[in-house]
């Protein structure tokens, strides 16, 4: 009978951080720019070129690991990490190595339904490295835009359990960037990238099998097709009794597969020590203090209070907080006047649906800004407006940048709710249908039948409780 | 006025009084350059034109009334580390041969906006490392003093070139003796300020945590000069020191008037036997002469400085193979050719490109931080850096400054040392504990040789204590004439 094998995974997360300059020197950090055109004597390793610690950097990898839950070094250091390789200028990385600014800490997300939080070993900051751009056969190129850029390592515990899982944590580790502002988190441009420790062991034994590090995973696809790959391949390694090989894997996209890498690329001493060039980093209780103050509500404590006072499903309470802006617009409208289950419904199925990066709803110039559309969820709730005109109202807005009370005193959409009126549609109707107003007396259902034709009558305007109590008056 | 034997100060008052001109000034001097130099081998590069065009401009802004800065029209020759904008900078390197830096070093940028003038830049030890520039990839230097004698390291060129007066004052580097060792050699003042107090911006690295830019010069003042304008805080670099530059010159002037009340440490393990006996006795009365100044000469202790060669090799090897480790061919300098791989093309471009000296450092300091080793070799070094540090602290509780020789030698002979480095290591044996402690320390002439080679007296200061090192060279400089004499080969 095979193995039942539980696996065990670790990940590292590397985060740009969206500083204006790079982390060492003054040169822009930003993506785009010609090839090394973003670049100084710094980050071009020019002889005698010295690191400068850029402060902004330091204040998102803190705000990182403070949301994180991480405890801060007051005091920590950089360190050279050495290696020889073409998009790496001063053949060494400055990062950090037994004195990282953050560590301990978890990241915490759902997994269908059930609360994870993966613990974190530690969160360090360190410099990205060049591109390297392979033209011809025999020709390369080294672009150094991205050397100098800063980042975040965040390496886990290894806590995940499935390829699902690991997925899942990077995509709340974006999410937590995000809300923090500190990056975007484009795994697409490399902005956020991931590499994972795969092994597994027999479930119930403490000992961690043999490992291995899957790499190349850009998009969260990747990591879940990636992993899932590299588990079935070491299950069946050792379900075969062979031996997973301690080794680091490329994972193929295009043909689904991962694939070992020279091992002779992995062979590395990378002799650290401490960075002579930059003096111990200081990130005093002050300035601490005053970060941490600074913290927006993160993604699970907005997920507690949505799914708490706020009374929201599990369901769309996770909609809304995936993203800062989709969560600060529904707190908005909320706070316009909305009550939160109907402001989550126009959030989820309407808002959403017209935006194709949901991160546009914190755009200053949104068609439909959150009191625009509290306004119209007033209308409605107030009795108005239908809610079924409301969406048409509500298209129309976006479209049309219009104010829902303007359109529905120009268009004459408000609902008719006065007796008389509604009194004599109903007559109109009752004397029209004789048939069915025998049928009526049989089953009393067909009231809708009624009231549908009512509100035909009306042009849809007509109140629907309020037509419905009449002809229940009228039919006896 | 006659150039040459003018300091740097007079010069410089000369060109801001209008009484001489700047463009004249540096003509006498190139024209030195282009007699002298054939046979001392100082310049790597003479910037002929862009000496003229700085002299000139200078002329012109004195015309156009300007106030001209404390260095306006003196010429000064840069040590071939720091980077100079348009200028090609090699360290005196095969593997940075073609270099042409597109910036400039702080320090030389603080030196030009002064007003000086660069002529060009000079020899040195292949990266630094050396005690006798016979490590130049390129070239040897020969000491004004006696051309069959090296003018030391890895400065040698610097100090060469202001003895001989082929400029009036330059800069150098010194991570474990290389401005005081060469200045003592050569017979001139050479200064190591406090670690931080000049900014390293721009200055190749050899060991980041244990290189000191600073100056020579032909006097104590000319020197003190060329501090202030060198020192400051620096934004390019985060290990500078934030605090106000001193008053340098005026300490010099100060301790023509006396040393009352100033304590003089002497440690007695500078003294050791074994050291030649002329250079033991010309310090020793150089002593004398500064309590005659008023000094109090206390007996001091420094009993880690033993340890101060081999801490100090495995700090500066273990920093030198990283920092050398940029020079790989892909950006700059050597590209060794028909490289058919990555590795080969590193391999062969550092094989090539990299002279003896850097490649036995590399080696070394590769093997100090592997990893397992780094506690046993690199993080001792640490503590014993430390205790270094701790002695000088001590001693500096019960004196103002330590006077010691700067060399246990004076200069020997080409090929003497090449041949065992750890003999050649061992000349930088009273200078690298000052480096280790990242504190200040001036070499002067004090007195030569019966064979007429220059003996240095070295002034260690406490940290940010270079008016006391100016006060008491200064002092010395005032009752004795060893900084008048001129190299007789080159008179």
């Amino acid at each position: 009978m095979a193995t039942d094998w539980e696996v065990v995974i670790g990940l590292e997360v590397h985060v740009q951080l969206a500083t204006k300059s790079k982390i060492f020197s003054w040169s822009s950090a930003a993506f785009g720019a010609e090839p090394n055109a973003s670049t100084d004597p710094v980050c071009l390793g020019l002889p005698g070129a010295l690191p400068v610690l850029n402060r902004a950097a330091v204040e998102s990898a803190v705000r990182l690991g403070m949301a994180a839950g991480c405890k801060i070094r007051t005091r920590c250091r950089f360190a050279r990490k050495h290696y020889f390789y073409p998009d790496l200028p001063k053949g060494f990385q400055i990062s950090q190595f037994d004195e990282p600014i953050c560590e301990g800490g978890a990241i915490k997300f759902r997994l269908r339904g059930e609360n994870r939080a993966i613990r974190l070993t530690r969160i360090h900051m360190e410099e990205d490295a060049g591109k390297n751009l392979h033209a011809a056969a025999g020709v390369s190129f080294v672009d150094l835009n991205r050397a100098g850029v800063p980042l975040c390592e965040i390496v886990s515990e290894p806590d995940v359990r499935s390829a699902e899982e690991a997925a899942e944590y990077v995509r709340a580790v974006r999410t937590l960037v995000r809300y923090l502002g500190i990056g975007d988190g484009n795994m697409e441009e490399g902005s956020l990238r991931c590499d994972a420790n795969v092994s597994l062991r027999p479930r119930g034994s403490e000992k961690f099998g043999t490992k291995t590090e899957i790499k190349n995973m850009n998009s969260f696809k990747n990591v879940r097709d990636a992993i899932e790959h590299e588990v079935k391949r070491q299950a069946t390694l050792l379900d075969r009794g062979e031996r997973v090989v301690q080794e680091t894997r490329l994972w193929d996209a295009a043909r689904g597969v991962t694939q070992a890498m020279r091992s002779k690329e992995q062979a590395h001493d990378y002799r650290y020590f401490p960075e002579p060039d930059l003096p111990p980093l200081v990130v005093s209780e002050q300035e601490q203090a005053r970060l941490r103050a600074e913290l927006p509500e993160l993604p699970e404590d907005r997920f507690a209070r949505y799914t708490g006072t706020a009374g929201l499903t599990a369901q769309d309470a996770g909609v809304l907080v995936a993203e800062r802006e989709i969560a600060d617009y529904f707190d908005a409208v909320v706070a316009a006047g909305a009550p939160a289950k109907r402001a989550a419904n126009w959030v989820i199925n309407e808002v959403l649906a017209r935006v194709d990066d949901p991160r546009r709803l914190g755009d200053g110039d949104l068609a439909v800004p959150p009191p625009a559309l509290a306004e119209l969820v007033t209308l409605v709730e107030d009795g108005t407006l239908s809610g079924k005109l409301a969406k048409d109202v509500f298209g129309k807005m976006w479209a049309e940048r219009r104010r829902a009370q303007e359109i529905v005193a120009a268009e004459g959409l408000a609902q008719v709710s006065d007796g008389g009126a509604l009194e004599e549609a109903c007559k109109r109707v009752i004397a029209a249908n004789p048939g069915e107003v025998a049928r009526y007396r049989e089953s009393p259902k067909l009231i809708g039948f009624f009231v549908g034709a009512v509100m035909k009558e009306t042009g849809g305007k007509g109140n629907p409780k309020t037509v419905n109590e009449i002809l229940k008056k009228l039919l006896g | 006025m006659t150039v040459p034997g003018a300091t740097a100060v007079e010069i410089a008052d000369a060109v801001r009084a209008g009484k001489l001109r700047a463009r004249e000034v540096t003509e006498q001097y190139l024209e030195r350059v282009a007699r002298l130099d054939g046979a001392l081998g100082c310049y790597l590069l003479v910037d002929a034109d862009g000496a003229r065009r700085r002299a000139d401009d200078i002329d012109a802004q004195k015309k156009a009334g300007r106030d001209l800065g404390p260095l306006a029209g003196v010429p000064l020759g840069i040590k071939d580390i720091f980077c100079t904008k348009g200028l090609e900078t090699t360290c005196a390197s095969k593997i940075l041969r073609g270099f042409v830096p597109p910036y400039e070093s702080t320090v030389t940028a603080r030196l030009a906006a002064a007003g000086s003038v660069t002529l060009g830049k000079l020899n040195m030890d292949e990266f630094a490392m050396g005690s006798s520039t016979e490590n130049s990839a390129f070239k040897p230097t020969r000491n004004p003093w006696s051309t069959a004698h090296v003018p030391g390291g890895s400065s040698g060129g610097s100090a060469a070139a202001v003895a001989a007066g082929l400029c009036a004052g330059a800069t150098g580097t010194d991570t474990g003796g290389s401005i005081r060792q060469p200045a003592a050699l050569c017979g001139i003042v050479g200064m190591k300020p406090t670690y931080g107090r000049v900014s390293r911006y721009g200055v190749v690295a050899f060991a980041s945590s244990l290189d000191h830019p600073g100056p020579f010069g032909r006097t104590v003042e000319d020197t003190a000069a060329l501090l202030e304008v060198m020192a400051g805080v620096d934004p390019l670099d985060a290990t500078s020191i934030p605090a106000p530059v001193g008053a340098y010159r005026q300490a010099a002037r100060t301790g023509r008037e006396g040393l009352k009340g100033v304590r003089l440490g002497m440690p007695a393990e500078y003294f050791h036997p074994g050291m030649d006996a002329e250079i033991e006795a010309a310090v020793r009365a150089a002593i004398e002469e500064l309590a005659k100044a008023g000094a109090t000469v206390v007996p001091v202790s420094l009993p880690n400085s033993k340890y101060a060669i081999a801490t100090y090799y495995l700090i500066c090897t273990a920093e030198a193979s990283s920092n050398l480790a940029r020079y790989d061919g892909v950006k700059y300098g050597l590209r060794a050719a028909e490289a058919k791989s990555l590795e080969e093309l590193y391999t062969r471009t550092r094989g090539e490109g990299f002279g003896a000296e850097p490649k036995r450092r590399i080696m070394l300091g590769a093997y100090v931080l592997r990893a397992g080793y780094y506690e046993a070799y690199y993080g001792k070094a640490l503590r014993a850096r430390r205790k270094i540090a701790d002695d000088f602290a001590a001693a500096f509780s019960q004196c103002d400054a330590i006077v010691t020789p700067t060399s246990p030698v004076s200069a020997f002979k080409f090929g003497e040392r090449m041949s065992d480095p750890l003999q050649m290591y061992l000349a930088d044996i009273l200078t690298v504990a000052p480096n280790l402690a990242g504190i200040p320390a001036i070499s002067q002439p004090c007195g030569f040789t019966r064979g007429g080679l220059p003996i240095g007296l070295q002034t260690i200061g406490p940290a940010l204590g270079e008016e006391i090192c100016f006060r008491v060279a200064g002092a010395y400089e005032s009752r004795t004439d060893w900084h008048k004499r001129l190299p007789p080969e080159v008179a």
